[in-house]
């Protein structure tokens, strides 16, 4: 193996791919080889770092350099200045927000000082597609340990004294689950991994996938040791191509090093993995739904019990954990339940990848140990609200979970505190909304989504949410009524104390935890036809402020219907019939010569 | 007249694709959902002639098939646009403005959300979350994925495709 | 790629593998060579002088090692110049460095901790 002076990492997950990381990384490579440096420099593809919205990202190592949004373009000076005369290239480091430091190294930031990361260990670490490089960072090494020097039960044991609880929404205890699939009685058992993560605004599965992806199967193995299971399953959504590729070169090397297959490792242990991929239905995360859909049939899910653990795929015990739970599995049994258990709280062990995004500055992935307040990941990690706005509510849970208040911003961050604050840790996307966002908007928007993917089973889903979601239109329309909140309320009350499986059960969330905390603003749309944030289009409508309008045009190109006239260097008028309120000209006016109301 | 004689001989020719790649999941169990996706793959999606031919091939009922393109939205009916733009409403673009893109693109178009253009070159949907929350809001063309958008934007990048 | 028999065989794989990733982690702990690749440097031969400490680290199988380069510092009649940093210790600055110059730095002062007085930066 060739020892190189120093690494260019260049991240290839999908947030730096759409942002152009291919044709960075190929300028890298050519830039390298026309300066006859290819001896010593090596050009490596990394998953995700987790500052999606400044890529395409690059690390230079030894010294750990950190340049965000770097195009084709700047390669030359990258490979002169850093690669061939050692100077670091200023003008391309990452910027602090609050400072406008520019900080040399990836670990100084503020970005990730906060953060520890275990399930993301090897994620902007190692080239996903290259088995050696999980290997040398301990890959399999946990496999070797369970399947030498464990017994299935005392890998069981280990895992339920870890504390781990499920990282895909409810946070059931996951060694209890392992120990129900393992007690169950059945010659053929499964081992099932959901990577149909499908909350918006969640994407750390995908990250793990495409950054991490022997990690996830390496865990599925010694689940499969613990449970006595020899099959896997990966679903995966198809609309995460990158993290299908990375998974159909892991499983392959995995399999042509004899680490899936008939007897690993010499040990006589047999396992192998498939995937399955998902077809666009949001309900197939439930995890009977998943295995119907596993099975080819209509993702619908069914009653529980029998619970899964005892009759799953094909009528046979089988256990189903998300892909950040498997991901914590390897450390686990690498450095122990005690070392897990000592990080996070009392009743949250260990750490919770969080999809950060909205209206914050740092949109990415951070990994946080639990107890970690929300003020924490949105203020110091996140580098907290753009533009100067004022910061409103944090969403967590996804569809299933709440809107949470800045009141409760010191709130620690734990399964059961976000649910006593009405919202649910879900699979961890945590989106942030400043004053322009509507909350009763919101709320419809999240309706909306459970109503469209309601697979239209169970009736308290399939026409109560329709119910909810036609009076958050009529609110958001200005045809509000007097006893239209008591109406959501109570319909929310049976819908969750009636539905069939957790996405009816949940979908009522985000529409009570609104009302719960922003009453006022339901009213204000429902008693005065107003909508305080200005986002709901039928309740306001665009001027010009004449005073402040210099007649310069901006408007007139921006507007795509023509609703904007004026003479050049005269007050514009808008005319309201024409104006579909699109905010073009709002965004665009220089003067703030535009109002909403 | 020669176009539609044309159009026919390449249908053809897929359903004889469709036909090898059902082979090999003949009898098989539980393959309906890969056998539609590969279908999808090859013809574009899924015409009445495709969908009867799966059900031959795994031996189930016609209404099976239906009822299971008709559950996920991943699956099409009809014949998409040549290019397929579709429009992320995941929390993260939807908060970051994606309606008002999506409008713009619905009105540059001249199609609803679910249409296709009559030039067959377009189509316009709404998708889940693509994951690209970083880059918010987000469109995708076919593959390709555009980031950072505002209404502003589309003209141009629809430039790219004429 | 062959097939991994054993616990042993992944071991070995691994030890071999480590090279990969070295590079990218824990680099505040390992010992930093650093070699000055201005033009200058470059004319007097320091991109042989680079090539030859890595490949004498890689034959010695030595780890946490870093090698870096870095600009003029003002002293071209020296060049190749190459800087010894052991952590905790003071640096080191070495004049001259051909290609068995540096071989033997590698071998002496990194591995066996000797710093080779007749070749460090005299007192100017």
């Amino acid at each position: 193996m060739e020892i190189y002076r120093a690494h260019v990492l260049v991240c290839k997950g999908t947030g730096c791919t759409a942002s152009g990381s291919e044709n960075v990384m190929d300028a890298f490579q050519k830039e390298i080889d026309k300066r006859g440096l290819s001896k010593e420099v090596r050009v490596v593809q990394t998953g995700c770092l987790g500052l999606c919205e400044l890529g395409p990202n690059v690390l230079i190592y030894p010294e750990g350099s950190y340049y965000c949004r770097v195009k084709a373009e700047d390669i030359p000076e990258i490979v002169e200045e850093h690669l061939v005369k050692g100077r670091i290239v200023e003008r391309l480091l990452y910027k602090e927000h609050l400072t406008e430091e520019r900080l040399r190294a990836l670990t100084d930031i503020d970005f990730y000082k906060k953060q520890k990361r275990i399930a993301l260990r090897n994620c902007g670490l190692i080239n996903p597609e290259v088995i050696e490089e999980y290997i040398a960072n301990d890959g399999y090494k946990a496999l070797a340990k369970a399947l030498t020097q464990m017994t299935p039960q005392e890998v069981i044991d280990e895992v339920k004294k870890s504390g781990l609880r499920g990282r895909g929404g409810g946070g059931f205890p996951t060694g209890n689950k392992w120990q129900f699939a393992a007690n169950a009685k059945g010659d053929i058992k499964y081992v099932v991994c959901n990577a149909d993560e499908g909350d918006p605004g969640a994407f750390m599965d995908r990250s793990v996938l495409e950054g991490d992806p022997h990690s996830v199967l390496e865990a599925m193995e010694i689940a499969g040791y613990a449970i006595g299971a020899s099959e896997g399953y990966i679903y995966v959504r198809a609309e995460y191509p990158i993290a299908v590729k990375r998974l159909e070169i892991a499983i392959n090397q995995a399999r042509e090093h004899g680490l899936l297959g008939k007897n690993i490792l010499g040990t006589g242990f047999n396992f192998d993995i498939f995937l399955r991929l998902g077809s666009g239905a949001f309900v197939c995360g439930e995890e009977t739904a998943l295995l119907a859909s596993i099975e080819g049939r209509r993702g619908e899910p069914r009653p529980r019990p029998p619970f899964p653990a005892n009759e799953g795929l094909w009528g046979k015990p089988t256990i189903i954990n998300n892909v950040e739970t498997y991901a914590n599995i390897p450390e686990i049994i690498l450095k122990g339940a005690d070392w897990f258990a000592s990080i996070g709280t009392e009743k949250s062990k260990g750490t919770k990848v969080f999809a950060v995004g909205g209206k914050i500055n740092n949109t990415g992935l951070v990994e946080i140990p639990m107890g970690t307040t929300l003020r924490e990941v949105i203020y110091e990690i996140g580098g907290g609200i753009p533009n100067g706005k004022k910061f409103k509510a944090v969403q967590t849970g996804g569809p299933s979970g709440g809107c949470i208040p800045a009141a409760l911003l010191d709130m620690p961050i734990e399964y059961d505190t976000l649910v006593q604050a009405g919202s649910m840790m879900g699979s961890g996307g945590m989106i942030v909304m400043d004053e322009d966002n509507c909350m009763v908007d919101i709320a419809k928007f999240f309706l909306t989504f459970t109503q469209d993917e309601s697979c239209g089973k169970c009736p308290p889903c399939r026409i109560g949410t329709k119910r909810m979601l036609e009076i958050l239109e009529r609110i958001t329309n200005g045809e509000g009524k007097e006893g239209d909140i008591e109406l959501l309320e109570n319909l929310a009350k049976s819908i969750k104390a009636s539905a069939l499986c957790g996405l009816g059960q949940t979908a009522p969330n985000p529409v009570l935890s609104t009302i719960r905390y922003f009453r006022d603003e339901y009213e204000a749309h429902i008693k005065e036809k107003r909508c305080p944030a200005g986002a709901c289009k039928a309740l306001i409508h665009y001027e010009v402020v004449a005073d402040k309008c210099r007649g310069c045009g901006l408007c007139v190109k921006v507007c795509p219907t023509g609703a904007i006239s004026g003479e050049r260097k005269q007050p514009h008028v808008i005319d309201q019939d024409k104006c579909i309120k699109c905010n073009s000209c709002f965004d665009r006016c220089p003067f703030g010569a535009i109002t909403k109301a | 007249m020669e176009t539609a004689v044309k159009k026919d001989a390449e249908l053809e020719e897929k359903l004889q694709k469709v036909d090898e790649m059902l082979e090999k999941y003949k009898g098989q169990k539980g393959a309906l959902l890969q056998a539609l996706q590969e279908a999808q793959g090859i013809v574009g999606y899924l015409p009445l002639e495709v969908q009867k031919k799966v059900a031959a091939a795994l031996n189930i009922t016609l209404s099976e098939v239906y009822s299971t393109i008709t559950f996920y939205s991943f699956f099409n009916l009809k014949p998409r646009g040549k290019y397929q733009i579709r429009v992320c409403l995941g929390t993260a673009c939807y908060v970051r403005g994606a309606n008002k893109v999506l409008d713009r693109l619905e009105k540059e178009l001249g199609v609803k959300v679910g249409d296709t253009t009559d030039d067959a070159k377009f189509s316009l949907d709404a998708c889940r979350c693509v994951g690209a929350c970083g880059l918010a809001p987000t469109i995708i063309i076919n593959d390709e994925v555009y980031g950072r958008l505002t209404p502003d934007k589309v003209p141009e990048i629809l430039k790219k495709y004429e | 790629m062959a097939v991994i028999k054993s616990i042993e065989e992944l071991e070995k794989i691994r030890e071999q593998a480590k090279d990969l990733i070295n590079l990218r982690k824990d680099n505040e702990t390992k010992t930093r060579v650093v070699v000055g690749m201005a033009t200058c440097g470059i004319a007097a031969g320091a991109r042989q002088t680079m090539l030859a400490i890595l490949d004498e680290l890689k034959k010695r199988n030595v780890e946490n090692v870093i090698v870096t380069e870095t600009g003029c510092i003002g002293l071209c009649k020296f060049e190749p110049l190459v800087d010894v940093i052991k952590p905790d210790q003071p640096k080191v600055t070495y004049v001259n460095v051909n290609e068995e110059k540096a071989r033997q730095i590698v071998v002496k002062h990194i591995i066996n901790n000797q710093i080779i007085d007749d070749w460090v930066i005299p007192n100017i």
